[in-house]
C-alpha cells in the first residue's frame, strides 16, 4: 500500500472526496499542508484576503451548488477569523468543512505562538468538530467530517490538525474509506407513515390552508416536490427569507415572503389560516412575531429533518421528522390517490377571494411624490437589476434594508439562486458569498446586492476577485447610512440617529478601478436602466455599481412588535393596520 | 419539575465539554452531574439532574440527542426508577458530640469510614432527600466538609439503557 505523510493524506482525502475548490489562507501551522497542495493540480486553491472571506466563499459555493464548501486556515488568528463565517453557516445549516491548523501537539496548552483552542472556540457554532490526535486517523476523519456536514440537517464541521500530524517525514499507509457509519449519528430519512396520512387528511379538509416553507426545502433539494404538491392542492404558499426560490416566486399561488418584512397578503394569510403546513422552516422569531398570538386558529403540520426544530417555539399538532423531499413525495402520492376527496373547491375559492382582497393592498408599491421623480428608491435599484438579469441571476446580499428590498423585489423562480445570511445576519457576507457562487458557476451572472455599510466589512476581497478574474456584479445601494439601524431609530428612538450614518465614504468607483475592476455611479432614476444594461453586458469583469438611493426610505411592511401578531403591520411611515 | 437524564456518550475527549457547553449555551441549568466510563470502555454514562417544565425537557432531550457523540438518552424521571447519591461528609465530633453523631449516622445507615480524635468521616448513600435530611439532623455547626457524587439512576424492571 501507498505511504503518505499526514499532509499528503489530507490533500488526497479531499481529492477522493471530490473537492474542487479550497478557500484558504496559509500560515505557520498549515505550511506542511500548503506544501502538499503545491504538488497537485486537482484541487484549486483560492487565496483570500481575510479568513472570514474564505468561510463566506465556501458558504456561497455550498449554497449555490448544494455541495460541501471547504476552508483551510491556520491556527490562532486564522482560526478565530473564520469563526463568524462558521457561525453564519451554522445558523443557516450550510454544509461546510473547515480545516484549521493547530500548533504542534506538545505545545498545546502552553500558550504557544498562534495557539487558540479552536475546538473550544468553535464549539457552540459547529455541528461537530474533530481534533486529529494521530495522523493515521486523517482519512477517516475527513470522511466523517464530510458525512456529518452534508447529511441530516447540514452544518459546518471543524477538523483541527496539529502541525506535527502533517509532518512530511512521517509516512503512513493511505486508504480512503468508501463509506463511514457512526453508531451515535443516524439522521432519520423516512417520515412516519401514520403521521403523513394524518397530515394529508387534515390538509384535504382545510378551508383556509396555508403552506409555509423555509430553507430546509432548498437544502433538501425538495423544491420540485414542494411545487408539485402545492400545485396539486391549489393552496397559497409563502416562503421564508431562507426559503425563497423553493416555490417559483412569480407563480400566482405565491403570496411573497412572510415575517418581519413579509407581504401584507402572506402575513395575513398566515394569521387567518386554519391549517398550516410548515415545511423545512423553524418558526424563527422573525416569522412568528409574538408566539402566543401566532396562527390562533390553525392546526399545524410541521415537517423537518431536525426533531429539535419541531415544537421548539410553536407546538406542532402533527410533527413529521424526516427528509422533506421524501415526505412531500409520499404526501403527493396520498393526495393523488384520494382524488375524490380533493379540497372542497368552493371553500378554497372563498379563501382565495379573501387573499385577492389582501393583495389589493399592493403593499410593495413604491411610494413616490412628484418631486421624487428622479430620486432613486432602493426598490427601483433592485427592480432594475431584476429586469436587466431577466430574473435569472444568482443574487447574494449582505444584511440590512437592501437585503429586505432584494428579497421582496427580486422574485426567485428557482432554488439556490438567492443567497443571504438569514439566521446570523452577517454583514460582510454578500461579496465573498457571491465569489463562491461565481467560482462554482463561472459563466453565470452573479450579483451582490449590498449597501455601503456591509460592503466595507469584506471589501478587501475585491483583490481576490482581481486575482481569480471573478466577474461579480456589485450593486451598492448607497444611502450613506446604516439603513436598517436608522429605520429602527426613526421608529423607536424618535429619530435619534446614534452612529448610524457612514461618514467618510470612499469613492467606490475609483476604489474598484484601483483593483483593476470597472466602476459606475448612478445618481438619477432615468440612468438606471441604460447603465445596468451596460453593466450586465460586461461578462469578463467585476463591475462595482454605486447607486445613490433615497436615504429616507424605510422597508415596509413591517410587523408591529412587541405584542403584535402577524396581521399587525406597519404599511408605510405612520400607517399601520 | 426535577428531571434525571441519563446519557450514553462516546468516551472521547471533547464529548463532555460539548454536552456541558450545550446546557450553558441554551440557558438550561444543571443541578448535579456525574460521569464515568461503563463496562464498555468506549462509552461513558452521564447522569444529570435539572429542573425543567415539559416543553423545556423535550427541547433539552432533543438538543442533547442531536450531539453527534450522544449514543442514547433517557429521561429516567418519566418512569419508575431507582436513584442514589453518595455523600462523604466530614463532621467535627468532639467528645461531647461523638455519641450523638454516631447515633444519627446509624439511623441513616451511614458508615464511618475514617476516625480521628475530633472528627468522623461518614459515607452515606440514598436519595438526595435522604442525604439532605441527614445533613440537617447533624448537630448544628458540626459539618466540616461535604462531597456529594450527584445523582445516579437506573430505570426499574428489565429495560436497560444500552446499545
Amino acid at each position: 500500500m501507498e505511504k503518505l505523510s499526514g499532509a499528503d493524506m489530507l490533500i488526497r482525502a479531499l481529492q477522493d472526496e471530490g473537492v474542487e475548490y479550497l478557500f484558504g489562507y496559509p500560515g505557520g501551522a498549515v505550511l506542511h499542508i500548503y506544501d502538499a497542495l503545491f504538488n497537485q493540480e486537482k484541487i484549486k486553491h483560492i487565496l483570500v484576503r481575510h479568513e472570514q472571506g474564505a468561510t463566506h466563499m465556501a458558504d456561497g459555493y455550498a449554497r449555490a451548488t448544494g455541495r460541501t464548501g471547504v476552508v483551510l486556515v491556520t491556527s490562532g488568528p486564522g482560526a478565530t477569523n473564520a469563526i463568524t463565517g462558521i457561525a453564519t453557516a451554522y445558523m443557516d445549516s450550510i454544509p461546510m468543512v473547515v480545516i484549521s491548523g493547530q500548533v504542534q501537539s506538545h505545545l498545546i496548552g502552553t500558550d504557544s505562538f498562534q495557539e487558540t483552542d479552536m475546538i473550544g472556540v468553535s464549539r457552540p457554532v459547529v455541528k461537530h468538530s474533530f481534533l486529529v490526535k494521530d495522523a493515521r486517523d486523517i482519512p477517516e476523519t475527513i470522511k466523517k467530517a464530510f458525512f456529518i456536514a452534508s447529511s441530516g440537517r447540514p452544518g459546518p464541521v471543524v477538523v483541527d490538525i496539529p502541525k506535527d500530524k502533517t509532518n512530511p517525514n512521517d509516512l503512513f499507509e493511505y486508504k480512503y474509506p468508501k463509506s463511514v457509519s457512526l453508531r451515535s449519528y443516524n439522521p432519520s430519512q423516512k417520515g412516519h407513515a401514520g403521521q403523513i396520512q394524518k397530515a394529508v387528511d387534515l390538509l384535504l379538509k382545510a378551508e383556509k390552508p396555508m403552506i409555509y416553507s423555509g430553507g430546509g426545502v432548498i437544502l433538501g433539494e425538495a423544491s420540485n416536490a414542494l411545487t408539485a404538491l402545492t400545485r396539486e392542492l391549489g393552496f397559497p404558499i409563502t416562503n421564508t427569507l431562507m426559503g425563497l426560490g423553493g416555490f417559483p416566486g412569480t407563480d400566482q399561488q405565491f403570496l411573497g415572503m412572510l415575517g418581519m418584512h413579509g407581504t401584507y397578503e402572506a402575513n395575513n394569510a398566515m394569521h387567518h389560516c386554519d391549517v398550516l403546513l410548515a415545511v423545512g422552516a423553524r418558526f424563527d422569531d422573525r416569522i412568528t412575531n409574538t408566539p402566543s398570538m401566532f396562527c390562533p386558529n390553525a392546526k399545524i403540520i410541521h415537517i423537518d429533518v431536525d426533531p429539535a426544530s419541531i415544537s421548539k417555539t410553536i407546538r406542532a399538532d402533527i410533527p413529521i421528522v424526516g427528509d422533506v423531499g421524501v415526505i412531500l413525495k409520499e404526501m403527493m402520492d396520498l393526495v393523488k390517490n384520494k382524488r375524490s376527496k380533493k379540497p372542497n373547491k368552493t371553500l378554497i375559492s372563498k379563501w382565495w377571494d379573501q387573499i385577492a382582497l389582501w393583495r389589493e393592498q399592493d403593499c410593495l408599491k413604491i411610494k413616490r411624490t412628484a418631486e421624487d421623480d428622479q430620486i432613486i428608491k432602493p426598490q427601483d435599484g433592485v427592480k432594475a437589476v431584476y429586469e436587466a438579469t431577466r430574473g435569472e441571476a444568482f443574487v447574494t446580499s449582505d444584511v440590512g434594508q437592501h437585503q429586505m428590498f432584494a428579497a421582496l423585489y427580486y422574485p426567485f423562480d428557482e432554488p439556490r439562486k438567492w443567497i443571504n445570511s438569514g439566521g446570523l445576519g452577517t454583514m460582510g457576507f454578500g461579496l465573498p458569498s457571491a465569489m463562491g457562487a461565481q467560482v462554482a458557476f463561472p459563466e453565470s451572472t452573479v450579483v451582490c446586492i449590498t449597501g455601503e455599510g456591509s460592503i466595507q466589512m469584506n471589501i478587501q476581497e475585491l483583490s481576490t476577485c482581481s486575482q481569480y478574474e471573478l466577474p461579480v456584479k456589485i450593486i451598492n445601494l448607497n444611502n450613506q447610512s446604516l439603513g436598517m439601524v436608522k429605520q429602527w431609530q426613526d421608529m423607536q428612538y424618535e429619530g435619534r440617529h446614534s452612529h448610524s450614518y457612514m461618514d467618510s465614504l470612499p469613492d467606490f468607483v475609483a476604489l474598484a478601478e484601483s483593483y483593476g475592476h470597472k466602476g459606475f455611479k448612478i445618481q438619477s432614476r432615468s440612468d438606471l436602466e441604460p447603465v445596468l444594461k451596460e453593466v450586465f453586458s460586461i461578462k469578463d469583469k467585476l463591475v462595482f455599481v454605486d447607486i445613490m438611493v433615497d436615504p429616507k426610505e424605510h422597508v415596509y411592511p413591517m410587523l408591529v412588535a412587541p405584542n403584535g401578531s402577524m396581521r399587525d403591520m406597519w404599511l408605510e411611515k405612520g400607517v399601520r393596520t | 419539575m426535577r428531571r434525571i437524564v441519563s446519557v450514553l456518550l462516546e468516551n472521547e475527549s471533547g464529548a463532555l465539554s460539548r454536552l456541558i457547553g450545550l446546557f450553558a449555551q441554551r440557558g438550561y441549568n444543571i443541578e448535579t452531574l456525574t460521569v464515568a466510563p461503563t463496562e464498555d470502555h468506549t462509552l461513558s454514562r452521564l447522569t444529570l439532574t435539572t429542573v425543567a417544565g415539559d416543553d423545556e425537557i423535550e427541547q433539552i432531550t432533543k438538543q442533547v440527542n442531536k450531539l453527534v457523540e450522544v449514543v442514547k438518552l433517557v429521561d429516567l424521571s418519566e418512569g419508575d426508577h431507582v436513584e442514589r447519591e453518595l455523600m462523604l461528609i466530614k463532621v467535627k465530633a468532639g467528645s461531647d458530640q461523638r455519641e450523638e453523631i454516631k447515633r444519627v449516622a446509624d439511623i441513616f445507615r451511614g458508615q464511618i469510614v475514617d476516625v480521628v480524635h475530633d472528627a468522623y468521616t461518614i459515607q452515606l448513600t440514598g436519595t438526595s432527600e435522604k442525604i439532605d435530611a441527614f445533613v440537617k439532623a447533624l448537630p448544628q455547626g458540626s459539618v466540616a466538609e461535604v462531597a456529594r457524587s450527584g445523582v445516579l439512576g437506573l430505570s426499574r424492571g428489565e429495560k436497560a439503557l444500552s446499545i
